[in-house]
C-alpha cells in the first residue's frame, strides 16, 4: 500500500450534483488529492461506461465516494457492483447518507409521483399520460429503463457503507478532513473506525453563537418570509422554525449566520432515532409555555396549524432512515 | 372457538404513574370489565413519551397508542400534560402525512379514582381500531 497512489472512485445516484461542486471546493487543495490518489471513475467529468466499472476486479478501488440516494435499479445495481469493487465505501452528502431531499417522494405511493410529474405539474402537457416504461421497442431495438420504485432509500440502506460525510452539501471542514483520510490511508494504510461519521457530536445549537433565552415559549409560529428575523437572537425564540436542536452540528451553524434557520441536513444527533421526531418533540415543548394553562385544544390547534408541513419540515433529509420511513396506506 | 379471522387490535398504552396508572389500576381492583387489547407501561409523566415512542410502536406492531395523562392542571409535575397535549396534535398531523390515520394516537385524562373512564376509554379505543382495521397488512 505505502507510496502507491490510491484509485478513487467517485460516484452519484440520485443527487442534484451540488456535492460534485463539494468537493471541487477544496480549492488548491486538490492538488494534494492529485499527488496521492487517480480518479479512476467519476462520470460527471470522465466519459464512462458501466463496462469501465465491471472491468475493475474486486476491492481494486480504494475509495469510492458516493453520492446520492437509491431511487432505481440502476441506483442499487451500481453501488452493490461499486461496493463489491472498492475497499472503502463512503457515504457523501445528505442524499447518501439519509435520502435527503429527494427522500421526501417517500411521502407518495409511486402512482401518485407519476400523476405529479408527468400530469399535475402546470408546465406538462401530457393527455395521454405517457409515464416512463421499463422496456419499448422502436424500430426492431428494445429500450431498457431501469425501474423507479418510487420510494428512495439511503446507501447503507442497500450496501455496506464504511464512513458517512453528512450535509447538504457537505461542509468545507468535512471534505478537508476527508483528504486527511485519505492521505493517511495512501501512506499509513491507517483507517478510522467503520462507521465514523465527519461531523461534530453536539447539535447546531452548540455552534451556533445567537443569544437564546434562557426558558423558551412561542406564542406564534412565523414563516420564514413573514417576519425579519433579528440576527443576533436565537430563531426559535423568535418563533421561527429551526432545526437545530435535533440536528448534528460540524457546519459551523453557516445558514444561522447567513440569518437562515437550519433545516437539518446533517441528520439527527448521535444518539436520536429518528430526527423528524425529536423536532417535533422539541418544537411542541416550547408551544405557548408561557399562558399554556390559558390555552385550550383549539387555541393550541390554531397556533401548532401554522407548522403547515411537519413532514417536510422535521424530515427534509432524513425521512428514509426514519422509524416510519414511507408513506403508509391506510386499508379503507 | 373464536372466530380466526376476527382482528383484535394491539394497543400499547402508556400510562402515568400518577393517575392513569392508578386509574387502570382501579378499574383493575374493582373488577370492571374491558377489552384485554391493552399493554400497560407505565411512566413517570405522560410527557415522558417521546414522540419517537408512538412511531416505534407502531412499527413494531401495535395498531393504536394510547397516552393517559393527568387531567389538566393536575399534574404532578405541574405542566407535563400540557407538552403532551400539544405534541400529540402535532403527532397526528405527522401521522396523517405518512398516510397513518390520526385516530390511532389516542389521548385521555384520567385520574386516579377514574377507573370507569378508564375501562370505557380502552373500550372505545378497541371498537375504533376494528373499524380502521390492522396497521399493518
Amino acid at each position: 500500500m505505502k507510496n502507491k497512489k490510491l484509485k478513487i472512485a467517485i460516484y452519484w445516484f440520485g443527487s442534484c450534483g451540488g456535492c460534485e461542486v463539494a468537493l471541487v471546493e477544496l480549492n488548491e487543495k486538490i492538488l494534494e488529492l492529485a499527488e496521492i490518489a487517480d480518479i479512476v471513475l467519476w462520470p460527471v467529468a470522465l466519459d464512462f461506461k458501466y463496462e469501465d466499472l465491471e472491468k475493475f476486479k474486486a476491492q481494486e478501488i480504494d475509495i469510492s465516494l458516493i453520492n446520492g440516494c437509491i431511487a432505481n435499479f440502476e441506483n442499487e445495481q451500481i453501488a452493490k457492483m461499486l461496493r463489491e469493487k472498492s475497499k472503502v465505501l463512503i457515504a457523501y452528502g445528505s442524499c447518501a447518507c439519509f435520502g435527503g431531499i429527494p427522500g421526501l417522494v417517500n411521502l407518495a405511493t409511486k402512482e401518485e409521483v407519476y400523476k405529479i410529474a408527468y400530469s399535475e405539474t402546470p408546465s406538462t402537457i401530457n393527455p395521454k399520460f405517457t409515464t416512463p416504461q421499463q422496456s419499448y421497442k422502436a424500430d426492431a431495438h428494445e429500450l431498457e429503463l431501469p425501474e423507479f420504485y418510487g420510494y428512495s432509500r439511503a446507501l447503507h440502506q442497500v450496501v455496506e457503507v464504511d464512513y458517512f460525510v453528512p450535509g447538504c452539501a457537505p461542509p468545507i471542514e468535512s471534505t478537508e478532513k476527508l483528504l486527511e483520510i485519505a492521505k493517511e490511508f495512501a501512506a499509513k494504510g491507517a483507517l478510522p473506525p467503520k462507521g465514523t461519521v465527519i461531523g461534530s457530536e453536539k447539535s447546531v445549537c452548540d455552534e451556533c453563537e445567537r443569544e437564546k433565552a434562557e426558558k423558551k415559549s412561542i406564542s406564534k409560529i412565523y414563516r420564514i418570509y413573514e417576519k425579519e428575523a433579528d440576527p443576533k437572537k436565537c430563531l426559535l425564540d423568535q418563533g421561527i422554525i429551526c432545526m437545530g436542536p435535533a440536528t448534528r452540528g460540524g457546519c459551523k451553524a453557516r445558514c444561522l449566520n447567513a440569518n437562515q434557520p437550519c433545516i437539518g441536513c446533517m441528520g439527527a444527533l448521535p444518539e436520536a432515532l429518528d430526527q423528524g421526531a425529536k423536532m417535533l418533540s422539541a418544537l411542541a415543548s416550547i408551544i405557548g409555555i408561557e399562558e399554556e394553562k390559558a390555552l385550550s385544544e383549539e387555541d393550541l390547534k390554531k397556533i401548532i396549524d401554522k407548522v403547515a408541513d411537519p413532514a417536510g419540515s422535521f424530515y427534509k433529509f432524513s425521512l428514509p432512515v426514519g422509524i416510519i420511513s414511507r408513506k403508509h396506506t391506510e386499508k379503507k | 372457538m373464536a372466530s380466526v379471522d376476527k382482528f383484535e387490535p394491539k394497543i400499547l398504552a402508556f400510562l402515568c404513574n400518577w393517575c392513569a396508572y392508578a386509574g387502570a389500576d382501579l378499574a383493575g381492583v374493582s373488577r370492571m370489565q374491558y377489552p384485554p387489547n391493552i399493554r400497560a407501561i407505565r411512566v413517570m409523566c405522560s410527557a415522558r413519551v417521546d414522540p419517537v415512542f408512538v412511531l416505534e410502536a407502531l412499527k413494531r406492531g401495535a395498531d393504536g397508542v394510547f397516552i393517559g395523562a393527568c387531567h389538566p392542571g393536575d399534574c404532578h409535575y405541574q405542566t407535563g400534560n400540557y407538552k403532551t397535549v400539544r405534541r400529540v396534535i402535532l403527532m397526528r398531523k405527522l401521522l396523517e402525512q405518512l398516510g397513518v390515520d390520526g385516530k390511532r394516537l389516542r389521548l385521555e385524562f384520567i385520574s386516579a379514582s377514574e377507573g370507569k373512564k378508564f375501562a370505557s376509554a380502552v373500550e372505545d379505543f378497541v371498537k375504533e381500531l376494528r373499524e380502521l382495521g390492522p396497521f399493518k397488512k
